[in-house]
């Protein structure tokens, strides 16, 4: 009996290992997260950390935003895939527009004109006819032309999830009507679009309109509509001269406002989306045009669940792009032109996951389940290696899964700021100056990129980054107050420099000589939590050096804000991401009437130098060329010597890719680049099935080892249930 | 009963607009109206007119609590408190300040919190009982003593730890599972399975052990005395007399937390992207969306008190000397 017994278990066992094999040796892996479908298609994975905000162009400003609508938006414009530095191409424009100047009078003036001459300028931007939208129920249309979905009743739309499930889908064609909606939408306060009150002192006719708008909206609302027609409005400075063309007037010269044309605040919106978006029954259903996009991209956004994940669909009616077939030096070799005038998109599918933590994102992206990656401070060991002179090499591991590692300096700028309005650390003054310039000097940017960054930046020179025009490499691009040219390199002044400007500050060795007392700074920061000690710490050693006492002021970010709004940080750390490839954009950043006590501008520092000022308002309206480089090195200059800011870092960007990601480089300005990527799937599938063979023995091991415990102690109490009762008792 | 449970549900009101009033005086301590346009608008290029008309559209360009320019009940009504606390007692949880209607969303989140929050708990019901009375059945030998000092060190390690672990073991190193993510169906079984065995290991310690002094607490007993007298095997002891009356205080005790397995887990949801109401309250808070954390703060209490009436209620059918009142 007992034999048969053990007989039966072994059987059992056996074919339970069996089983565990046969399922172990399959070649779908049993950890994949998607569908085993869609083991071999043509999908693009990635990640999104939070949801995004919102998907309605005239409101998204976020990069986790763009990285899905601009690939579903289509503005006039687009940067060059390839091409260093950006160059600015068409995308639905047939060609990339240059302004009519008009002075005052409304005379035609010279392209060259100076700005102040500048009354007006016009851009005239004609769209390429045949440009479709995605297919979308808000264009569907009974037999009689009218709109199907446009007044859907609750029962109709109690069972929507999204506008997908209802049956019939249509398109039409882009017109130049549609963008000069989207211009209006800006100026809708339902919208709240962040770029209103900007975009309202350089479109002519805007600021009205959104007054406009505020008391047509506050009285359709009391009438409990949901919708107004913009079409019904009038925008002084934009004109529908024909179906595929309109006009553009703008204040001034403002050279700069043919980027914004690259953006997706200047997308197409056709009104019919906006109209069947507008029904409440569906607003409550969560369907609403902030949620599900309507353009005339390479994708369409098929499934948008920000609480889990985003699907991008390639959409049938895309207009046909085609591959670039020029670049940069460097790309040929590289097999970026392969797919020369190839058509776009490569790939079919674009799944967005939601993945919070960044564990289990890096982890994912090591089996094969995303396809790129950047790399977080944690993964940072185990990704990337630093040599003694500071080159950076994949670490053996990754190498041997095939993994590349592409890197790029950020078009951005992370400094730490003085504010120009405190008595202390503020003015123009030459004591002022010393003091800050002191301070410059003592704060060793390059400990702090290799300590706290990974070497992940490099020490700014000045306002302007790498990549943008104004940058200078060498020795002509340093910056002479803080560092000195040695050795074909740029090195740190000496602290006894810096001590030597602190004393004729009126500071010697860190004490007011006027009263004796030691100098006392406030550095004002949010968050102040353990994981920023190391940080502050650091900051207060650097002081130090100087025998300055820093002082951290930890707040949260709201009266953080608040102070820097007010006036009363002292000194702060802050960062500008370029919206756009030119000087302008980062040097406005220290223009005084952008001052942000005074004016509420984004000069959070309230740098106020006159001559910088005078310079900054001739140099934004030329164009790229020797004349504007000169204007810029003498505002750079003047920048440098007034020290409003420690320049601090441009960070540097890290990407991992897989061996099966083909056609990607890095381009900092576009984010609708999901086009370009290709995918070998094949190579993917094999590459997650050998990386993710399931491991069974631990499990046995575990199961054994718990047997093992509980064995001598169920033996003993079997003994001492079958001894009798009596035997039992006495004990 | 009824009259019981009709004065306990009027007795919830005034607790509910007292929780309401604190979470809103809390919030705006905090976050000021201007401070949530600004983070609802981004940070870069923001007017103060940009600000001003966010305000205008979502009604927080009103007072807080008292309006003094408006007339009559108006002083009260047109304040931002009454505006956005008055329809919560409806259920009514509006529009979030992002601009999606709370309540489908609730309706939709609740479903993932559910499929990880039940499975947890009756299975770590199930199985913190079960080791409880091995260990209560071992007591005095090795087994008892080896398994409580697993059972301290368990309770002792934070749930986080477990997670990481979980993860880093199972879905990397033996690639039995995805490491993160959700989906919807049957598939639901292989997303939920390790976070589902680590919410249960993770309270295995604290539980297991309070269950056991429980039941040893009960296995001394005289009556229990008097079935082992009688001749009963010791497991017919533990199952049929010590567990029955050692799960009054057991059941009473899950009963008050039934209701909030709809709130679903912090932590879990959060390192496993699974896309239920604790995330979405993280994410509300991290948003500063005002209209979503007052809608989970209102709803936590709501199931809080109906979990504390369900124990009252649950009280009188497993103890029958215990009447309401």
């Amino acid at each position: 009996m007992e034999e048969a017994l053990q007989r039966g278990w072994r059987g059992r066992a056996a074919a339970l290992a069996a089983l565990a094999l046969a399922a172990a040796g399959c070649a779908e892996p049993w950890n994949n997260p998607y569908p085993a479908r869609e083991a071999r298609a043509n999908i693009y994975y990635t990640d999104f950390q939070e949801r995004p905000k919102h998907l309605d162009p005239a409101r998204s400003y976020s990069s986790n935003e763009y990285a899905i609508i601009a690939n579903v938006y289509e503005p006039p414009l687009q940067y060059h895939y390839l091409k260093r530095p950006y160059t600015l191409v068409p995308l639905t424009a047939e060609a990339v527009p240059k302004p009519r100047l008009y002075d005052a009078r409304g005379r035609r003036l010279p392209d060259d004109a100076p700005a102040a001459q500048v009354a007006e300028s016009v851009y005239e931007i004609r769209i390429r006819p045949g440009i479709r939208y995605q297919p979308h129920p808000a264009f569907a249309r009974g037999p009689d032309g009218r709109f199907l979905y446009h007044h859907l009743t609750a029962r109709e739309a109690a069972r929507l999830r999204s506008p997908y499930d209802l049956p019939v889908r249509a398109t039409r064609e882009l017109t130049a009507a549609d963008y000069v909606y989207q211009i209006k939408r800006l100026a809708h306060p339902a919208v709240a679009s962040p770029i209103y009150g900007l975009m309202s002192e350089h479109i002519v006719g805007l600021r009205e309109l959104g007054r406009r708008l505020e008391a047509a909206w506050r009285e359709a609302r009391a009438r409990g509509e949901r919708w107004l027609d913009l079409r019904r409005f009038a925008l002084a400075g934009v004109e529908l001269v024909d179906r595929y063309t309109f006009r553009v007037r703008i204040r001034g010269h403002y050279p700069q406002f043919v980027y914004w044309l690259a953006m997706p605040f200047f997308a197409p919106m056709p009104w019919e989306a906006e109209r069947f978006y507008a029904q409440g029954v569906l607003a409550e259903r969560n369907i609403v045009l902030d949620w599900f996009p309507v353009g005339t991209g390479p994708y369409m956004l098929t499934v948008n669940n920000p609480n889990r994940r985003m699907v991008l669909e390639r959409n049938p009616e895309f207009h046909g792009e085609r591959y670039p077939a020029e670049g940069a030096p460097g790309d040929h070799a590289a097999g970026l032109l392969a797919d020369a005038g190839r058509p776009l998109p490569f790939i079919d599918r674009v799944v967005f996951s939601l993945e919070r933590e960044e564990i289990p994102r890096w982890n994912k992206f090591l089996q094969g389940y995303y396809d790129m990656s950047g790399i977080s401070e944690d993964a940072f060991d185990q990704a990337v290696r630093v040599g003694a002179g500071g080159e950076v090499s994949l670490t053996p591991a990754l190498r041997a899964k095939g993994i590349r590692l592409q890197t790029a300096v950020l078009a951005s700028v992370y400094y730490l700021g003085f504010n120009m309005l405190d008595p202390v650390v503020g003015g123009l003054d030459e004591r002022g100056r010393k003091l800050r310039r002191a301070i410059s000097i003592a704060l060793d940017y390059e400990e702090y990129i290799s300590i706290f960054m990974n070497g992940r930046g490099v020490p700014a020179q000045g306002p302007i980054p790498p990549g943008i025009f104004g940058h200078e490499e060498g020795e002509a691009g340093i910056n002479p107050y803080v560092y000195e040219w040695r050795d074909g390199r740029a090195r740190r002044r000496p602290l006894a420099e810096a001590r030597r400007l602190l004393a004729e500050a009126g500071y010697p060795g860190g004490v007011d000589a006027r009263t004796g007392k030691p100098l006392v700074l406030h550095f004002d920061v949010t968050g102040g939590r353990p994981d920023d000690k190391a940080r502050l710490d650091w900051f207060r050693k650097q002081f130090a050096k100087l025998g300055i006492q820093l002082v951290v002021r930890a707040t949260d970010y709201n009266r953080f804000q608040e102070k820097m709004r007010n006036g009363t940080a002292q000194i702060f750390t802050w960062g500008w991401n370029a919206d756009y490839p030119d000087p302008e954009n980062f040097l406005f950043l220290l223009y005084g009437p952008n001052g942000k006590v005074r004016h509420g501008g984004e000069n959070a520092a309230n740098y106020a130098n006159p001559e910088f000022d005078r310079l900054f308002e001739r140099m934004r309206a030329m164009p790229n060329g020797p004349e504007r480089l000169a204007l810029i090195r003498r505002m750079v200059d003047i920048a440098r010597r007034d020290a409003p800011w420690v320049w601090g870092v441009n960070p540097k960007a890290y990407r991992l890719l897989h061996a099966w990601v083909g056609n990607a480089k890095p381009n900092l300005m576009a984010n609708n680049t999901l086009k370009y990527l290709r995918i070998d799937p094949h190579l993917r599938a094999a590459r997650r099935a050998e990386w993710n063979r399931p491991v069974l023995w631990p499990l046995a091991l575990l199961a054994l080892a718990l047997a093992a415990a509980v064995a001598p102690a169920v033996a003993q109490w079997r003994r001492q249930e079958r001894r009798p009762p009596l035997e039992g008792a006495g004990s | 009963m009824i009259a019981y449970i009709v004065r306990r549900v009027l007795y919830a009101i005034p607790i509910l607009i007292g929780v309401n009033l604190i979470t809103f005086a809390l919030f705006f301590v905090v976050n000021t109206p201007d401070d949530m346009a600004r983070m609802h608008l981004g940070v870069k290029r923001v007017t103060p007119e940009a600000i001003e008309r966010w305000k205008r559209e979502r009604g927080y360009d009103l007072p807080l609590f008292w309006n003094g320019a408006a007339e009559g009940a108006g002083k009260l009504t047109e304040t931002i408190f009454y505006r956005k606390s008055v329809r919560l007692f409806v259920f009514d949880f509006g529009r979030s300040d992002r601009g999606r209607d709370i309540g489908e969303d609730i309706r939709q989140r609740m479903w993932p919190s559910l499929a990880l929050a039940v499975p947890v708990f009756l299975a770590g019901l199930l199985t913190h009982v079960t080791v409880a009375l091995v260990l209560v059945l071992f007591r005095g030998s090795y087994l008892d003593a080896w398994g409580t000092v697993t059972l301290v060190v368990l309770m002792s390690i934070s749930a986080l730890f477990y997670i990481i672990a979980g993860q880093y073991l199972v879905g990397k190193l033996m690639h039995l599972v995805p490491i993160s993510g959700y989906a919807g169906g049957l598939d639901a079984v292989r997303f939920l399975a390790l976070p589902a065995a680590i919410g249960i290991l993770a309270n295995l310690g604290a539980n297991a052990r309070w269950y056991r002094t429980l039941f040893l607490e009960e296995a001394d007993k005289d009556y229990v005395r008097t079935a082992r007298a009688k001749g009963l095997g010791e497991l017919a002891v533990l199952f049929r007399h010590v567990l029955g009356n050692a799960m009054i205080p057991i059941l009473t005790g899950v009963v008050a937390v039934l209701p909030l397995l709809f709130m679903g887990s912090l932590l879990l949801e959060s390192f496993f992207a699974i896309p239920g109401l604790g995330s979405y309250t993280i994410d509300a808070i991290q948003a500063q969306d005002f209209a979503e954390v007052r809608a989970m703060v209102f709803l936590g209490s709501v199931l809080y008190i109906a979990g504390l009436l369900l124990t009252d209620i649950s009280y009188t059918l497993v103890d029958p000397r215990v009447r309401l009142g």
